[in-house]
């Protein structure tokens, strides 16, 4: 069931992402993601992960990897080494969010951020009826052993752009098999019904 | 026990037996020199196959020789990359050809300091030329045309290893379809520069060293070579590794001895370490490769630097660092990452996390020699199918 909705958020970031381009995925665990940009669209990938198990297993699938730390090492791309940067559920993770987006979209020409939205419906009611942090099937983890520092919503990641002057060329809303476009018009009833909000910036 | 002499003469007979090829297009060595008609010795494992797609070069370390795995046939001793290589391991010689030379200016019968200089019919001794980690690549370069290899599935090595790959891929950028550097660096730090000035000092120190001409005498500084290689024992370990193997164990005793015996654990390794190297290496051998290791600075090579050095890599690299070696951090091993993420080439990189220091990429060390064999296995499919089409 999670490697199946896995997939379904990784087609619409594949989908975001012309063929033959050059891709850095950031927090690329074990790989599958840069293995299916690779297969389905031959990208050229690259991966920066912190865990050494999952590192392991990109070497194996032959998928070129760094270990390291998003936070602290990102200076290590030059400016503008990549046609895509993408960031799949991870800014949220973060200690400093805004310093890895601004150097996000210093290594790449465009940026794709996906985040689990903490304002679908149900994370809301969660929280409104029973007074609960939220555990969802996209929030999987307790407030005390969560990796989640920023946790935030489309709503905010859009005003976010907006005030950083971060262009924002196209949002999909995913929930379970349903995607959809999300835009200005849309972003209310979109924040309450999509589980993820995929992000391309820059 | 035989007598040193005694020991050298068998020694050197034993070389006579193994595999070496002449080179003899003149080398110009970085000093200004040129040598010519030298011997190159090596070994290989394995079968190179018909399409030559499956070889795989090692560079060896400071003290190692070509002599990979199997049993070393001059010291009847196991392989130094035993852990690694061979049927079924990591780097599978069931499956790949794995060629290592001798570098240079060493002493397992490729030319070195303790070879007859022709000018003079005296061993070298000094008067050997200073040698380069770049000369002793282009000589092994020579070796592949031999083998008649014109691109390896990969080349590999740890330590001055790795230093010797990196050089390997700046100066011959199409020879290798993949790349792995191990524990080293791109320029030789004031802390093994140091090191490696303590070890020489060693040797110097002790008066049958002679300004290098022990050779002809048949003897060895046998003192001083010991304490050289038990500075270098100490920093392939890290401080945590070696409390957890020794911590003050005493040696076969019960108590102090209120001596200058080695009455401690690490005391008796030190020794032992020590003075079993001075019957497998030569002491002038020590002098040049460690200096050799000391000139090695990549990014004065090139104008713009270590990112010049590997510009127009088709290479893919994995740099490979375990996290409690001191000798050759993971800060330095980063610092290639970061050279080679800036030339645009593909790399990959893991750091090991271990208590076992520098010596890690030696031992039984499962999730370095995991990774190690799914990059080598994925590189050669690749390599493969890129042959195929």
């Amino acid at each position: 069931m999670k490697s199946l909705k896995m997939k379904k958020e990784f087609k619409v970031i594949a989908e975001l992402l012309p063929n033959n381009t050059r891709v850095l995925d950031v927090g690329c665990g074990d790989g599958s993601l840069m293995n299916f940009l690779k297969k389905e669209k031959n990208i050229e990938v690259r991966g920066l992960e912190l865990n050494q198990e999952n590192v392991q297993q990109c070497i194996h699938k032959g998928l070129p990897v760094i270990q390291g730390n998003a936070e602290t090492e990102l200076h290590q791309f030059p400016d503008q080494s990549f046609d895509y940067v993408v960031l799949s559920q991870t800014l949220q993770a973060f200690y400093n969010p805004e310093e890895v987006l601004k150097n996000l979209l210093r290594i790449g020409k465009a940026v794709v951020v996906s985040i689990p939205n903490f304002g679908y419906w149900k994370v809301r009611m969660k929280l409104l009826f029973f007074g609960e942090m939220p555990v969802t099937k996209t929030l999987p983890n307790t407030w005390y052993n969560t990796p989640n520092l920023h946790m935030c919503t489309i709503k905010d990641l859009f005003k976010f752009c907006y005030e950083k002057n971060i262009n924002i060329k196209q949002v999909v809303g995913v929930n379970e098999d349903k995607t959809s476009l999300i835009k200005k018009s849309n972003l209310e009833i979109k924040n309450l019904f999509s589980k993820l909000g995929i992000f391309l910036i820059g | 026990m035989p007598s040193l002499a005694g020991l050298f003469f068998w020694m050197n007979r034993k070389i006579e037996n193994i595999n070496k090829i002449t080179i003899t297009k003149p080398l110009k060595l970085d000093c200004g020199k040129t040598i010519k008609n030298f011997p190159l010795a090596y070994e290989t494992y394995g079968k190179l196959n018909e399409n030559k797609d499956n070889a795989i070069l090692v560079f060896h370390a400071l003290t190692g020789d070509q002599f990979v795995t199997g049993t070393n046939p001059v010291t009847n001793k196991e392989g130094w990359w035993v852990t690694a290589v061979g049927p079924g391991k990591a780097i599978d010689t069931d499956k790949y050809f794995v060629i290592c030379a001798n570098v240079i200016g060493g002493c397992m019968g490729s030319l070195g300091p303790k070879d007859t200089n022709p000018v003079n019919n005296q061993p070298y001794g000094l008067d050997f030329p200073v040698i380069t980690i770049k000369d002793m690549v282009k000589a092994q370069e020579s070796l592949l045309e031999h083998l008649g290899i014109k691109k390896l599935l990969c080349a590999t090595g740890g330590s001055m290893g790795g230093m010797q790959l990196l050089q390997f891929c700046a100066t011959f950028p199409d020879k290798a379809f993949s790349a792995i550097p191990i524990a080293c660096s791109s320029s030789h730090s004031a802390q093994n520069i140091a090191l490696n000035e303590l070890a020489r000092q060693a040797i110097m120190a002790d008066p049958v060293w002679d300004n290098g001409k022990y050779v002809s005498k048949n003897v060895q500084p046998k003192n001083g070579l010991a304490v050289a290689r038990m500075v270098g024992h100490i920093s392939y370990l890290s401080e945590k590794g070696m409390q957890e193997k020794f911590g003050r164990k005493l040696q076969e005793k019960a108590d102090y001895e209120f001596s200058f015996n080695a009455d401690f654990q690490v005391e008796s390794y030190l020794r032992h370490q020590g003075y079993a190297f001075v019957e497998r290496f030569d002491a002038n051998s020590i002098l040049y490769i460690t200096r050799a290791m000391d000139y090695f600075d990549l990014s004065k090579q090139y104008k713009g630097g270590l990112v010049e050095a590997f510009k127009n890599q088709d290479t893919k690299f994995l740099v490979i660092s375990f996290s409690s070696d001191w000798l050759y951090t993971t800060k330095e091993n980063k610092d290639i990452v970061i050279a080679l993420n800036a030339s645009g080439a593909d790399v990959s990189y893991s750091e090991i996390v271990t208590d076992k220091g520098h010596d890690s990429f030696l031992l039984n060390e499962p999730e370095f020699l995991k990774t190690l064999k799914g990059f080598i296995d994925s590189m050669y499919e690749k390599f493969k199918n890129e042959k195929r089409i």
